[in-house]
């Protein structure tokens, strides 16, 4: 048993419609890392050119948001529950 | 693509936008994906809280992930889900904007109305393509399958 990602409808096109993903990794960011190097499409959709996580998709470990622990540096363990909740943002113009 | 709403469900979602004018509304959009054509099906429409600070709601909108997940819970209670969701542009085209698709999720309706001076003047919808480059139009149809006019 390793880690599992849950995979939020919007990206399970990627994922050949699992919506559960099993990984390996000590880390969230390892963890993140091995989902990709799994489903390579998920990438743009989840990090910038910059390769930092899109601030409209939030990392839940076991329920916790992983902003308020060490973010992708949060250790995580076999059997643990990593869910990808997307924010939905937007809006026209700036004036 | 295409996507189906109620006049009713409509109706809510124009009320919606007028009410919160000159701010942006938003709200989720609840149904399934019909199998063969791939249609998507609203059945029910939610509005959502602006979460955005009160200074920037003219022009954005935000849904927290605790009320999506509250939404999808719902809807999947029920075996449905989550297909999309709505905002306004006050007194700007219902076109999304760059910042719209920056924010985009694939696999899913963004349906856009323009409320000119509190009056909706359009409604359309829209779904990012998968390489995020740009929108592309859905077809928005009623439930007896002509094409919605504002």
């Amino acid at each position: 048993m390793g880690i599992s990602v849950q995979i939020p409808t919007p990206l399970r096109g990627f994922t050949a419609d699992q919506g559960e993903v099993e990984v390996s990794g000590a880390t969230v960011g390892e963890a993140m890392l091995s989902l990709i190097a799994i489903h390579q499409a998920l990438q743009p959709h989840l990090y910038n050119e910059d390769g930092n996580l899109r601030a409209f998709v939030n990392l839940f470990l076991n329920d916790e948001d992983v902003r308020y622990l060490q973010k992708d540096q949060t250790p995580v363990q076999d059997g643990d529950i990593l869910t990808i909740i997307p924010s939905i943002a937007g809006g026209g113009q700036q004036r | 693509m295409t996507i189906r709403l109620s006049d009713e469900d409509l109706a809510m979602i124009y009320d919606h936008g007028r009410d919160a004018y000159p701010e942006e509304c938003c709200g989720v959009m609840i149904g399934r994906v019909e199998s063969g054509s791939g249609e998507v099906v609203i059945s029910e429409v939610q509005s959502a809280e602006n979460e955005r600070e009160d200074s920037r709601r003219h022009h954005r909108f935000l849904i927290s992930p605790q009320a999506l997940l509250e939404a999808q819970r719902s809807a999947r209670e029920r075996g449905l889900d989550v297909l999309g969701y709505y905002h306004s542009h006050p007194d700007h085209p219902a076109r999304p904007s760059e910042f719209d698709r920056e924010h985009a999720w694939p696999g899913t309706s963004y349906l856009i109305i323009s409320v000119e001076e509190g009056s909706v003047v359009d409604a359309t919808s829209w779904r990012l393509a998968d390489d995020r480059s740009r929108f592309d139009q859905e077809e928005l149809i009623g439930t007896d399958g002509e094409k919605i006019a504002v």
